[in-house]
C-alpha cells in the first residue's frame, strides 16, 4: 500500500505560499474543507486565487480568508451570500471570475482527467463567451472552455482510508471528487480516517491515486446556511 | 391576479407523469407543493441529488443534505447522490425533462436575464446558464412587472443575458404566455385579469388570438 496519511493539517498544507491557486470543494457551506480553511487563515497566505463554487459567508468558510484580504481572485459560480465579498468586488479590491456552475465542475473534471479543453453550450451569447472560441456542433453554437490549473486542491470527504480512497456523503459530495487530482497536490480531510480494508472497494467514490495527502479533520462545525424544516 | 403560490400552482399543471424536473430558487421551489399526487416524478437539485424529498423534521436536519438554495432537505427512498459534473451532465445532456426558473427579464425572442445588474448586484449565474443553454423545456416563473411597475416581458433584454432564445413558456401573476415567431403569445389570463391589463403590462409584442381563457387553478 502507498500510505497517503499525514499527521495533521499543518503537515497537510506544507508547501503552500503566497500567490498560489487553490481549489476548494463544497457547495455553500456543505462539504467545505473546514480544517484546511482554518489553517489557511492561520498561515495568513496572501494573494491567492481560489477556485470554489461559492465564497462562504461573512464569518465562515472562505469568508474568513476574504475578511483578512488574503484572496486576490475568486473563480466561482455564485457568491450571493457574502456581504464582504460584494463590497470587495464592487470596490475593485477583489478580482472575480464568475462562470457557470456546470462549466466550473467540468473544468475541474477536465483537469483531473487530462483533457485540456471542451465545448459547452452554457454561456453562449452572454458575457461569459467573450473572447472564447465558438464552434457549431449539430447546428448549435458552443464555447470552448479550458481545464483549470491549480497548485493545491483542498477536499473534504466523509470517510477515507490510509491509501487515500474516499467516500463522500449526501450532497456534501458536490465539487469535492472532481477536484481530486485536478491540482498539483490534492489534500483531503476526512471525518473518519480508517485502515485499508475497512472501506468496501465497490463503494469507493475516488481511488487513492488522485490523492497525495489525507488526514482526519480535528473538528467539524458543519454550519447550515438555510435551516428549513416542515412547519 | 396571482400571488407567488398561485404562479407555482399554475406551473405545477405543466409537470407530466414520468418527468425529471429541476426547480430554481424562489417561486419555482414552491411548485413542488402543488404537483398532483397521482403522477410519478423526480426532482433534481443541481448540487447533487435526484429524488429530492420535502423539508425535514427538526430532528432529521442534516448539514450534508441540502438543495441548490442551501436549504435542508430530505432524500426519497428512490434518491441518488452524485458529483456536480454528473449533475450538469444530466442537465446538459437533456436528461432532465423540465426546468423551472425565475427571471429579471425575458425578451420576446426567448432571451433571459437573471444573474446580474451591472454596478449594483452581482450574485452570479450559478447553474442557470447551463440550464438554459441546454434544456428543451424551460418555464419562467416571475412577476409580470418589477417593483417600479416596469414590464419584465420586453422586446429586448436590457440586463446582461443568461441565455439566448431558450425560454419556451412564461407564467406570471397576470398570465400564461409562450413564445412563437419571436413574439409573446397570450395563452391564459390570471383570474380577474383582463387582456387589456396584460397588454398594458407587456412591453414586448403580444399575440392575442381569439378569446383568451382564464386559468383553471
Amino acid at each position: 500500500m502507498i500510505n497517503k496519511t499525514v499527521n495533521n493539517v499543518t503537515e497537510a498544507l506544507e508547501g503552500i505560499h503566497d500567490g498560489m491557486t487553490f481549489m476548494l470543494g463544497g457547495f455553500g457551506l456543505s462539504g467545505i474543507p473546514e480544517n484546511c480553511i482554518q489553517e489557511l487563515v492561520k498561515r495568513n497566505v496572501k494573494k491567492v486565487t481560489c477556485i470554489s463554487n461559492n465564497a462562504g459567508v461573512d464569518d465562515f468558510g472562505l469568508g474568513l480568508l476574504l475578511k483578512k484580504k488574503q484572496i486576490k481572485k475568486m473563480i466561482s459560480s455564485y457568491v450571493g451570500e457574502n456581504a464582504e465579498f460584494e463590497r470587495q468586488m464592487l470596490s475593485g479590491e477583489l478580482e472575480v471570475d464568475l462562470i457557470p456552475q456546470g462549466t466550473l465542475a467540468e473544468r475541474c473534471r477536465a483537469s483531473q482527467n487530462g483533457i485540456p479543453a471542451f465545448y459547452t453550450p452554457a454561456g453562449y451569447g452572454t458575457e461569459v463567451a467573450e473572447g472564447k472560441e465558438v464552434r457549431d456542433f449539430d447546428g448549435k453554437p458552443h464555447i470552448m472552455e479550458e481545464a483549470f490549473k491549480a497548485d493545491f486542491a483542498f477536499v473534504k470527504a466523509w470517510k477515507g482510508d490510509e491509501a487515500g480512497n474516499l467516500i463522500f456523503k449526501g450532497t456534501a459530495r458536490n465539487f469535492n471528487p472532481l477536484m481530486c487530482g485536478a491540482a498539483k497536490v490534492t489534500v483531503v480531510e476526512v471525518e473518519e480516517l480508517v485502515k485499508p480494508g475497512e472501506l468496501d472497494p465497490n463503494f469507493i467514490h475516488i481511488p487513492g491515486i488522485f490523492v497525495q495527502r489525507i488526514f482526519q479533520g480535528e473538528k467539524y462545525e458543519k454550519r447550515i446556511e438555510q435551516r428549513t424544516t416542515q412547519s | 391576479m396571482l400571488d407567488k403560490n398561485g404562479i407555482a400552482k399554475r406551473i405545477a399543471q405543466e409537470v407530466q407523469d414520468g418527468f425529471y424536473v429541476n426547480l430554481g430558487i424562489g417561486i419555482p421551489t414552491l411548485v413542488a407543493n402543488y404537483v398532483r399526487d397521482d403522477i410519478e416524478l423526480e426532482f433534481q437539485s443541481e448540487n447533487g441529488i435526484l429524488g429530492m424529498g420535502p423539508f425535514p423534521r427538526e430532528e432529521d436536519v442534516d448539514a450534508d443534505l441540502i438543495n441548490a438554495g442551501k436549504q435542508t432537505i430530505t432524500a426519497l427512498p428512490s434518491a441518488s447522490f452524485f458529483d456536480s459534473a454528473l449533475s450538469f451532465g444530466m442537465i446538459r445532456g437533456q436528461h432532465v425533462d423540465l426546468t423551472i426558473l425565475g427571471a429579471m427579464e425575458v425578451a420576446q425572442n426567448g432571451n433571459i436575464a437573471n444573474w446580474k445588474i451591472p454596478g449594483k448586484m452581482v450574485k452570479g449565474m450559478g447553474g442557470a446558464m447551463d440550464l438554459v443553454g441546454s434544456a428543451k423545456n424551460i418555464i419562467v416563473a416571475m412577476m409580470h412587472t418589477n417593483k417600479a411597475g416596469d414590464s419584465k416581458l420586453l422586446k429586448t433584454c436590457s440586463l446582461p443575458l443568461t441565455g439566448v432564445e431558450c425560454v419556451t413558456k412564461i407564467v406570471t401573476n397576470l398570465a400564461v404566455l409562450d413564445i412563437v415567431d419571436k413574439k409573446f403569445r397570450l395563452l391564459e389570463r390570471a383570474p380577474g385579469v383582463s387582456v387589456e391589463a396584460i397588454q398594458q403590462a407587456t412591453e414586448g409584442d403580444l399575440i392575442i388570438e381569439g378569446d383568451i381563457p382564464e386559468m383553471k387553478l
